[in-house]
């Protein structure tokens, strides 16, 4: 029997109750599926001194049409739920594609949409047990000087590596979220920053409660990912895109990364292609977009230069399948 | 470390027990309820042995608060026989042999109970889908896969 480090366990039932309990407790973390948080926990490199579950707040739990076509999902929405939804297939197949292709079927009973938005960066010298780090004398990312995996710099490089967050952004989702100062939203890439050990960019206090999509009129979308386990792991790489087109030329598109940064990752650049025909030759003008907008580090098993080679090729099959669907 | 009561039903037993609340649920049916069915393998969800169900969907049983599942009906590969009678899961896996050295198979009983109760006659793929985060060291998975096909065919 390994038991966990000591926490108070919270139960609130609204999301002021829970943002309320955390105001009074600066060490606490808020817990939904615990797929990430619990791990981490065991692991040593969350230490959380009370823990807030929020899956009892029945007002983050629902998915509502809303009154512009778009669709409102709360935060503590499973993936499993997600997934039981007709909606995702018919309008917003990229979530729907990303949702299916979290984990396993057993973690996305319990793993949540907030959760998956919410996920810690992952590295190949953090995401290890105490007795593997302490070895190791630990990382800048927790507890340590060093970056592993770049020892002459001051800046973690562990990637983002969830993958619901690039399908929102193609989608043109944006967050809500909820804090000591009320609700604001915002466009959900921009809750994130590049750097491994400080990836989310909510205030001390905030947590996103719901994520908004647009209607999705004739976009087209699509989500593919390549990782080391196809059942079950995080991604090495992931994309998703979603476009328009009249049927000849290209009228809208977004393109965003996954697993390549410490945050996902959307495409600048793309607008130089719309107006075009699309095709072939415009697959490869967007996978030339690409390489000098990631980073991908050594904090995986493959080395970076895998990465850069499989994310172009997901870039590249997905746009085709997405010009070819009928 | 201080403990609270936890009112959950344990293999349509009622049970109140004082647990901590940092203690996972898989400690809780191991070491206060006595359910040593349940196996930890991993210290991460990666292996699916500790899976349970929880009001009848899979569970891990090892990345889940005792806490968090108050209230709730939580069913272990113990509940899984009536009357001495093994469940067609269980037969399934004794009569193709779905089972060798055992450690994995009650998480891939009970996730497997679960998929038939959602999908009483599920594809192989479906089949494949469910038992996805269940990892088996001995089997390759074919006779896992034909167990629970023989289950799915035995049902009435």
């Amino acid at each position: 029997m390994e038991y966990l480090p000591e926490f108070d366990l919270l139960r609130p039932n609204t999301v002021d109750e829970a943002l309320s309990l955390r105001r009074e407790r600066p060490d606490a973390r808020f817990l939904a599926g615990g797929t990430d948080l619990i791990v981490n926990i065991r692991r040593g490199i969350a230490e959380p001194g009370t823990v807030i579950d929020l899956t009892g707040i029945a007002e983050i739990r629902r998915i509502a049409r809303q009154d512009d076509g778009g669709l409102k999902i709360g935060a503590a929405v499973t993936l499993a739920e997600l997934l039981e939804r007709p909606e995702l297939t018919d309008e917003y197949q990229a979530l729907r594609e990303a949702a299916a292709e979290v984990a396993a079927s057993s973690h996305r009973e319990v793993a949540t949409v907030g959760g998956n938005l919410c996920l810690d960066t992952r590295c190949l010298y953090y995401n290890q047990s105490e007795w593997w780090r302490s070895a190791n004398a630990y990382c800048l990312k927790h507890r340590g000087e060093v970056c592993h995996v770049a020892p002459s710099g001051k800046h973690c490089f562990a990637a983002f590596s969830g993958d619901l967050a690039p399908a929102i952004m193609a989608l043109g989702g944006t967050a809500e979220i909820a804090g000591p100062d009320g609700r604001r939203t915002a466009p959900l890439g921009e809750i994130y920053q590049d750097d491994g050990a400080a990836h989310l960019r909510l205030a001390d206090g905030e947590m996103i409660s719901a994520v908004q999509l647009p209607a999705a009129g004739t976009w087209q979308s699509g989500y593919a990912k390549a990782r080391v386990r196809a059942a079950i792991d995080f991604p090495l790489a992931g994309t998703a895109i979603a476009l328009r087109t009249d049927g000849r030329a290209l009228e809208d598109i977004r393109v965003a990364l996954t697993g390549t940064n410490s945050c996902p990752i959307l495409i600048a650049g793309t607008d130089r292609l719309l107006g075009e025909a699309v095709g072939e030759e415009m697959a490869e003008q967007l996978v030339a977009m690409l390489p000098k907008q990631i980073q991908p580090m050594s904090s995986t098993f493959t080395p970076p230069g895998y990465r850069r080679k499989v994310v172009a090729n997901l870039a590249r099959s997905l746009f085709q399948r997405l010009i070819e669907a009928p | 470390m201080a403990k609270s009561i936890l009112r959950l039903t344990v293999n349509g037993s009622g049970r109140e027990d004082a647990v901590p609340a940092n203690m996972l649920l898989v400690d809780y049916l191991r070491e206060v309820a006595g359910l040593t069915g349940t196996k930890i393998g991993c210290d991460g969800g990666e292996c699916g042995a500790c899976t349970v169900l929880v009001d009848g969907r899979p569970r891990l049983s090892c990345i889940s608060l005792a806490h968090t599942c108050a209230g709730r009906q939580v069913e272990t590969v113990e509940g899984c026989a009536t009357d001495g009678r093994l469940s067609l899961v269980q037969k399934g896996f004794h009569e193709k042999l779905g089972s060798q050295c055992g450690y994995c198979t009650p998480g891939m009983i009970m996730a497997a109970s679960g998929l038939l109760r959602r999908n009483p006659r599920p594809s192989e793929a479906e089949i494949r889908e469910a038992l996805s985060g269940n990892i088996c060291r001995c089997t390759g998975y074919v006779k896992i896969i034909e167990a629970v096909q023989a289950a799915a065919e035995g049902a009435p």
